[in-house]
């Protein structure tokens, strides 16, 4: 068996998982708030570049132009014209209606879509892959996916840590109430935060589209690995979650490589195992805990 | 004209009702201290002024606008700033970063990084520290340096003596003394009354949610105020 091939192809899976854990603790660390529609939304970024392809003919990569401003307008909505109208309310309230979006999504794209997997047209690109070192080929499409990971991690860092408004974002995470005292709408951060969180996400359910088929039922699982990334990295730390998702790949392509049954066993049982052995995560930042 | 009028609030916390019927002026420029035990409501009273709270009755005016109902951060931005109890320092900012975050109420004036630094220099040195690593007395004066750095014309300050060495509350009233002498307007709750009045233009004694006396501290007996504070 080819181990390091193996690995290389768990770290590049893993890419994907870790920006969508991004995307969701960057909702949960600015506002406390699970966002159980987290998946749906990356598969819903999928088929709307789906019509868009089918529509415009323009390749899936172009189409992100337009999906992720569409994907950051409707964070926003969602944020403001629904969820911020329940924050304050305890925990129980955000979580029953992301879980009703989520149901919302699953079956407006069973409707609209039908059950079939789709797939987003990539041409070359989809097998297009690169020589690394002599030893093993990697594919384009999720050596994109992590370069944008791990720019949208540094550049996450820059805006919060050199920004106005990044301060504002998490002076609001620390203490709505004082941040408010500040002259911050916290309302309107939590809208920007959500936006942000479903562009990040529109850019890995996009690529992931391009490399893997989808469907409508698919949201929940990449709930799940979102949630695992994040678990195993450890909350509050951005590169915790980046390193969370790369474990998580790797455990499901070892997993899957030992039999291909145990491809999501495999990072169950690791997320499983940080819980119970380590549960602040493997890179937490106690300060924020 | 005053500067804010508070006009007959009501203000309930769930059923339990914490103002009765409670109004002030503070006219511009004005230092004036709102003091009362434990309870009697001088917390509410500054948190209904800045917008945390709203009333169920009366009025809160700004500069003749009516505030109440407002948003805290629209308070805010037209020139009130608060000084927290219990200063609630971002626990994830620096000194600097806490200092940073009061130019989010987008006003202009004389209160920059700088100016603040030399009030506080202590800040200055310990400007890349976590804010919540300062001690406390440093910790108030963030909070104050942090309400500056919004250029307010009212601050609003509550209990900023709280567990602090008498020392430090000294030096932190030597502080408010200077800021009142560039013309902000201060409303201060306090249950250190001696240090307020020392430092106050009028005073309100609050006592179960009401106003129980108001006047000039010079006008003002030490048994007035003790019956006016402790009712008995």
């Amino acid at each position: 068996m080819d181990w390091v091939g193996t690995i290389v192809q768990g770290l590049l899976l893993g890419g994907f998982y870790a920006l969508y854990g991004i995307g969701l603790s960057l909702i949960f660390g600015v506002m406390r708030l699970v966002n159980l529609a987290h998946g749906d939304l990356i598969v819903c970024a999928a088929y709307l570049s789906l019509v868009l392809i089918e529509v415009s003919g323009l390749p899936p990569l172009l189409t992100l132009a337009i999906v992720i401003p569409v994907m950051f307008g409707l964070g926003v909505l969602l944020q403001r014209g629904v969820l911020n109208r329940v924050l304050g309310l305890g925990p129980m309230p955000p979580l029953l209606i992301t879980f009703g979006i989520s149901i919302i999504i699953q079956n407006g794209l069973l409707l609209a879509f039908t059950a079939d997997t789709q797939r987003l047209p990539a041409g070359s690109l989809e097998t297009a892959s690169v020589p690394v070192g002599g030893w093993a080929t990697v594919g384009v499409l999720p050596l994109l996916n992590m370069a944008i990971a791990i720019l949208a991690i540094i550049g996450l860092q820059q805006f919060m840590g050199r920004t106005d408004l990044g301060r504002a974002f998490r002076a609001t995470s620390d203490d709505p109430t004082t941040a408010e005292l500040m002259g911050i709408d916290s309302k309107r951060i939590y809208g920007l935060a959500m936006g942000a969180s479903l562009a990040l996400i529109a850019v890995a359910g996009i690529l992931l589209g391009m490399r893997t088929t989808f469907g409508p039922s698919d949201g929940p699982a990449r709930l799940i690995y979102a949630f695992e990334a994040v678990i195993i990295g450890g909350l509050g730390s951005l590169w915790g979650t980046l390193a969370g998702g790369l474990l998580l790949g790797v455990a499901q392509s070892v997993g899957a490589a030992l039999n291909p049954g145990w491809f999501q066993l495999a990072g169950h049982i690791l997320a499983l195992l940080v819980l119970a052995i380590r549960p602040t995560g493997l890179f937490a930042r106690t300060r924020d805990l | 004209m005053s500067m804010l009028v508070v006009d007959s609030i009501e203000v309930f916390y769930g059923e339990f009702q914490a103002l009765f019927g409670v109004s002030l002026e503070v006219a511009e420029g004005e230092t004036v201290a709102i003091i009362g035990a434990n309870g009697a409501g001088k917390t509410t009273l500054l948190r209904t002024i800045a917008g945390v709270l709203r009333p169920r009755s009366g009025q809160v005016q700004y500069r003749g606008m009516r505030i109440d109902g407002r948003p805290a951060y629209a308070v805010t931005r037209l020139g009130i700033a608060m000084v927290p109890e219990g200063r609630k320092i971002f626990p994830s900012l620096s000194v600097r970063e806490n200092l940073l975050i009061g130019r989010q109420s987008g006003r202009k004036g004389p209160w920059t990084l700088e100016r603040v630094f030399d009030l506080f220099p202590v800040l200055r040195e310990r400007a890349d520290f976590p804010g919540i690593d300062l001690s406390g007395g440093q910790q108030q004066m963030l909070a104050i340096g942090r309400a500056l750095m919004s250029n307010p014309d009212l601050i609003l300050m509550d209990e900023i003596s709280l567990g602090l060495a008498p020392v430090v509350v000294r030096e932190l009233y030597e502080t408010v003394q200077a800021i009142t002498r560039t013309g902000t307007t201060v409303v201060i709750v306090e249950q250190d009354v001696t240090r307020s009045l020392q430092v106050a233009d009028r005073v309100y004694c609050l006592l179960e949610g009401e106003v129980s006396l108001s006047g000039r501290p010079t006008d003002l007996s030490r048994e007035q105020i003790s019956l006016a504070y402790f009712g008995v």
